[in-house]
């Protein structure tokens, strides 16, 4: 892991922390999204805004496949989770997020439901093919990053006539988020944010590449550094963004050079591809609902797809009403902004998704920053 | 020579050891229980208490404070690198006594057995058990022995019941930790966790980790010694280093801060972290101690643990601080600041 301690070298940090303060020595604020959960993670993990002036404010976006997931495709899942003979397999993420009327796959599992908690898509496969007599559904949740994966197991089960395994796709674009955070009406209409950059996923750019985000540096004129996870990542991204505002630049950068380039990776859009086809319309939580933002699996993989295999319709729901995790996730409220947090919302006791996952920001903000808030 | 008097073999055959398995007689009561526990288990713990036996040991009670504690091991997989159920079993609670600054003495084992285990397995079990007691210096004295049907538990779980008796003058306990004092690690986070989950079925990953599971008696024993104003004592078993630290902050009323860049991580384990998006500090181990003793103190506690084998890579990694909302916080590597929170949720089942 040396190529680790490199990327988390203090001494690297402080001078990196030096010149952000030198540069950003200006009357401007600089409003910076970190779209990516992992971005939010690091942020808060590290301790980085300790290292930032005060005019540099981090506004954590979107970035979290487990907290978008609105509470309706959550009830799906458990829905799914109960029929008879189905083993449904899961990332451990997943289990605790709160679905309609205090639900969970945690809970539901209790009750007898038989959900697996895996690590791997490789795993689901597996137990398809270890349990014949059982419908092994695989809830797939997740960004760019993970739907390569997906596309792969499906062929596979497909050329395998795996006719036991199917797939409850919530598999959702990257791009889409962001230009519905620029410019949606919805979104406009829910309370917009203003942001002066972007910090650009790392992993979901690996696949995409830097191509994508040309279009918002241009139409908007939002400078965006794509960045990696590692602390020293983050803050050399936070100095390019500050230089390219004090320059007046709206560009797309690349800090995450060493596996970011500007087409992607080829072969796994290309699975993509092959496999998925777009949703004309996907809800997400905190962003609504957002044409062509998510994937569905095409036509020939029907019989691979839970939802046309099972029949089971989507019922919007609304979730708790309390729950801040909307504004949130659009970056229009900070998660001590929410009157749940930390209250009757806890990690031990999530009201909405963004406690549950590490990637969300009021995980983020309860497990790593809460001695920060004079109130807790 | 009297033939009666030598103890008479209770069955015709002695039990296939190679090929052979446990069914629900070895846990009725009768001769083929008996014979599961003269063939395997007595050879295995080999003690003057056991072989009487009687359905309870019978000791003489030590003058001072006694101490007692007790665990169940439901570890999967059995087998693990660095040790197995057995091991385990005795290391845990022989640590949970010694956290006490006691020295344990004596060890209860029961044993509740999937119908169906191989006796081959149940054997090396069971002497990894007799071997690590020995080790630790504590007599496993009575047991208890139960077969369940297929599929009402796991291959075998393992309880432990261990006593013990505390030295004159030491005063050990989670609710002593007092603002100022020094926080001690005996080694490295993280190495027990790791090593099983790269072993657990579906998760197998290539590493050279092997659980740090040791009984640490012997360590805690020097320890009382040399500085007997330890204040506390705990091993950082499930939940790692974070989650103990905040049940002393929790008794004691305090907050604590730490450096993370004095607390050793192997490079392996942290890099099984990172794959499996895990802190390890919230990593189970099953070798290590943390001990808070006062700041004077201090030095003194840090060579006396660099001195014992279990201790060599200990570090003074934090103190002690005045804190009303009782929070860990740590100085990141890049020096920024950070909450070190108890776990939410599972981590991963049946770590031990």
């Amino acid at each position: 892991m040396k190529h680790l301690d490199e990327y988390r070298d203090a001494e690297t940090a402080r001078r990196l922390a030096a010149s952000i303060a030198r540069e950003a020595d200006t009357p401007r604020r600089y409003r910076l999204m970190e779209f990516c959960g992992g971005h939010t993670h690091a942020i808060f993990r590290y301790g980085i805004e300790d290292l930032l002036p005060a005019n540099i404010e981090m506004v954590h976006g979107p970035g979290c496949p487990v907290c978008v997931l609105p509470t309706g495709r959550l009830d799906m899942a458990i829905r799914l989770a109960k029929r008879d003979g189905v083993i449904l397999a899961s990332y451990g993420d997943m289990l605790r997020v709160p679905g309609s009327q205090g639900q969970s796959l945690l809970k539901a599992k209790a009750d007898g439901a038989d959900i697996r908690m895996i690590y791997s898509m490789l795993d689901a496969l597996k137990l398809a093919e270890t349990n014949p007599d059982r419908e092994v559904i695989f809830f797939a949740i997740g960004f760019e990053t993970t739907t390569p994966p997906t596309a792969l197991a499906i062929e596979a089960a497909a050329k395998a006539k795996l006719a036991n395994f199917s797939v409850f796709c919530n598999h959702v674009l990257t791009p889409s988020a962001i230009a519905a955070i620029l410019e949606a009406p919805a979104v406009r209409e829910l309370g917009a944010v203003e942001i002066d950059g972007f910090l650009g996923p790392a992993h979901v750019s690996v696949v995409i590449g830097s191509q994508p985000y040309e279009f918002f540096a241009e139409e908007y004129r939002k400078p965006v550094a794509i960045s990696g996870f590692e602390p020293i990542d983050v803050l050399q991204s936070i100095l390019m963004l500050v230089r390219q505002l004090n320059e007046g630049r709206a560009e797309v950068e690349n800090q995450y050079i060493r596996a970011v380039t500007r087409d992607g990776n080829l072969r796994a859009k290309q699975a993509v591809s092959r496999v998925f086809e777009l949703r004309r319309d996907f809800e997400w939580r905190g962003l609504g609902h957002i044409p062509y933002s998510a994937l569905r699996l095409k036509d020939e993989y029907a019989s691979f797809d839970a939802e046309r295999r099972f029949d089971e319709p989507y019922i919007a729901s609304e979730g708790n009403k309390a729950c801040a995790c909307p504004a949130i996730l659009r970056g229009a409220k900070k998660p001590t902004d929410c009157r749940l947090f930390g209250r009757a919302c806890t990690p031990e006791t999530p009201l909405g998704s963004c406690m549950v996952s590490s990637e969300g920001a009021c995980a983020a903000y309860y497990t790593y920053g809460r001695m920060r808030e004079p109130t807790q | 020579m009297n033939v009666a008097s030598r103890p008479k073999r209770l069955a015709a055959h002695r039990l296939d050891l190679a090929t052979g398995r446990v069914d629900l007689t070895h846990g009725a009561g009768g001769r083929a229980m008996q014979q599961l526990i003269e063939e395997i288990f007595r050879p295995a713990f080999d003690n003057p208490m056991l072989a009487r036996g009687d359905d309870q040991a019978a000791f003489d009670v030590a003058a001072g404070r006694m101490v007692m504690s007790t665990d169940s091991f439901v570890v999967s997989p059995l087998f693990f690198p660095g040790g197995n159920i057995g091991s385990l079993a005795v290391h845990g609670t022989v640590n949970d006594v010694a956290m006490s600054g006691a020295q344990p003495l004596y060890l209860s084992a029961g044993f509740v057995i999937e119908e169906g285990f191989p006796f081959a397995e149940l054997q090396h079990i069971a002497h990894a058990m007799g071997e690590a007691a020995r080790v630790a210096g504590v007599a496993v004295v009575t047991g208890d022995t139960k077969v369940v049907e297929r599929g009402k538990a796991d291959r075998l779980f393992i309880n432990t019941a261990g006593i013990g008796v505390v030295p004159p003058g030491v005063e050990i306990s989670g609710d002593r930790a007092r603002a100022g004092d020094a926080i001690l690690i005996s080694g490295s986070m993280g190495d027990h966790g790791v090593a099983i989950m790269a072993h657990r079925a579906g998760l197998e990953f290539e590493t050279t980790i092997v659980s740090d599971s040791a009984a640490l008696n012997g360590l805690v024993a020097d320890m009382v010694a040399a500085v007997p104003t330890i204040r506390v004592l705990r091993d950082p078993t499930r939940g790692g280093l974070a989650a103990t630290l905040n049940e002393i902050c929790h008794q004691s009323g305090v907050g604590m801060r730490l450096d993370e860049a004095a607390i050793p991580v192997k490079p392996e384990v942290l890099g099984a972290c990172e794959l499996l998006g895990l802190d390890p500090l919230n990593v189970a181990n099953e070798g290590k101690l943390i001990a808070i003793a006062p700041a004077d103190d201090a030095a003194r506690l840090l060579d006396v643990l660099r001195g014992h084998p279990l201790g060599r890579d200990a570090r003074v990694i934090g103190n002690v601080i005045a804190d009303p909302a009782r929070f860990v916080r740590m100085t990141t590597r890049i020096g920024g600041e950070r909450i070190v929170d108890w776990l939410a949720g599972e981590q991963l089942p049946r770590i031990c």
